[in-house]
C-alpha cells in the first residue's frame, strides 16, 4: 500500500503526546510493524496530524502503527500495528522530558 | 509536563523569523537537536499546541531558544514572531526527542543538511559543537530560497571562517547572489557528490526540513552510497505549522 501524499511528519512529531503516557523517549526506541515486520526507530514512522489524533504509519509498508486520540479528559491509544515497541531504559524522562 | 517559560528576550534573524529567548523555572537542561512544544491558549479555553526547534547550545541558566518561522497563515507563529513581548508567559513541554539529537562524545564526521528553518536543529548542533569543544568534523549543506532568507548568516560565517572544521555550503533554490557558482535550483546528486562527506568515512547524517525537501535529500544521500541507518531525519509542514 502507498499513500500518495507527503502530508506527513515523522516520529519526532508525536513525541510530546506521547511523553504524556510513556516514560520513555519513543523516539529512539525501535518499533516492530505487526504488518510487514520492519522493525525502526520510532522517529522514522510517518506521522499525519490533520485528523483528531494522531496517526503513525510505517515507513516500509505504510499500515496504521499507532492511533491516539485524547478525549474528555481521557487518551485512547491503539497499538495493534505494533508487534513490540522495544524502549531503552536508560532513556528514561526525567521531570517531564530530559534524557 | 507542560512549565511555564517567560520570554526574556526577542530577535528578528530576518523579517520573517524571529528567535524567542526564553527562561523556563526548574528546566532540566537539553541535547542538540531537540524540540519543545508550545502551547496558546485562548481566553475562550482553545488551545493549539505547535512543536519548535531548540536553537541554542545546552547551557545551565535554563535558557531555550527558539527560532520561529512566520507563516502567511499559521495560527500560532504569527502571534509569536509578532505579538509575543517580554516578559511575556509561554507554555512549553519538553525538551523532546531523544533520535534526532547530536551529543559531543560523537566523533565521527558529521553531514548537515538543512532545507529552509530546518536549519534550527541543526544550529543547536553546530553551537554545542563549538561550546563543548569538540574536534568532530562538520559539514553544513544548507538549502535556501535567496540570500536574504539565510538564518543566522554571520554566526556562521564566523564560526567557519575560525574553525575550518566547520564547512557551509549554501545552495539557493530561488535566486543566488551575483557570479554564484551554481545556478539556482534544488539540491541534486551532483551538489550532493561535491559538497557532502565521501559515505567511504561513514558520516552520521541529520537531515532536516519540509518533508518533500527531507525526503528527496535523504534519497539523494541514501543513493551517494550513505547507509540508511546513518541518517536521521526530521520533518516539518505542511499543515501544523512547525510540526
Amino acid at each position: 500500500m502507498s499513500l500518495d501524499t507527503d502530508d506527513y511528519l515523522d516520529g519526532n512529531a508525536a513525541a510530546g503526546e506521547l511523553s504524556n503516557i510513556f516514560t520513555i523517549d519513543v523516539t529512539a526506541a525501535e518499533g516492530q510493524c505487526a504488518h510487514c515486520g520492519a522493525i525502526k526507530r520510532f522517529a522514522e514512522a510517518h506521522i499525519y496530524m490533520q485528523g483528531p489524533g494522531i496517526v503513525a504509519r510505517c515507513s516500509v509498508c505504510q499500515q496504521v502503527l499507532l492511533r491516539l486520540v485524547n478525549a474528555r479528559q481521557r487518551v485512547f491509544l491503539d497499538l495493534r500495528g505494533m508487534r513490540c515497541l522495544m524502549l531503552d531504559t536508560s532513556r528514561l524522562l526525567k521531570s517531564g522530558g530530559q534524557l | 509536563m507542560w512549565r511555564v517559560g517567560t520570554v526574556v528576550a526577542l530577535h528578528d534573524e530576518i523579517a520573517t523569523a524571529r528567535t524567542i529567548t526564553l527562561e523556563v523555572p526548574n528546566w532540566p537542561g537539553h541535547t542538540a537537536g531537540q524540540h519543545v512544544d508550545v502551547r496558546l491558549t485562548a481566553s475562550d479555553g482553545y488551545s493549539a499546541v505547535r512543536s519548535y526547534s531548540i536553537a541554542s547550545a545546552p547551557n545551565s541558566q535554563g535558557r531555550v531558544e527558539l527560532t520561529v518561522e512566520r507563516l502567511p497563515n499559521g495560527e500560532v507563529s504569527p502571534y509569536l514572531t509578532q505579538e509575543v513581548a517580554i516578559g511575556d508567559p509561554l507554555e512549553v513541554r519538553g525538551p523532546i526527542g531523544g533520535w534526532f539529537v547530536w551529543r559531543p562524545e560523537q566523533t565521527e564526521p558529521i553531514q548537515l543538511v538543512a532545507g529552509g528553518s530546518g536549519i534550527v536543529p541543526l544550529m543547536a548542533m553546530i553551537r554545542t559543537r563549538a561550546a563543548a569543544g569538540s574536534t568532530a568534523t562538520f559539514r553544513l549543506l544548507y538549502s535556501v530560497r535567496e540570500p536574504g532568507a539565510v538564518l543566522y548568516r554571520d554566526e556562521l560565517q564566523a564560526l567557519s571562517a575560525e574553525n575550518s572544521s566547520v564547512t557551509i555550503t549554501y545552495a539557493y533554490t530561488r535566486s543566488a547572489p551575483k557570479n554564484w557558482p551554481r545556478p539556482p535550483g534544488r539540491i541534486d546528486a551532483a551538489l550532493i557528490a561535491n559538497t557532502t562527506w565521501p559515505s567511504k568515512l561513514v558520516p552520521t547524517c541529520y537531515v532536516c526540513g519540509p518533508t518533500s525537501f527531507v525526503e528527496s535529500a535523504s534519497r539523494l544521500l541514501t543513493a551517494s552510497g550513505n547507509h540508511p541507518d546513518k541518517i536521521r531525519t526530521e520533518r516539518f509542514g505542511p499543515t501544523g505549522e512547525r510540526q
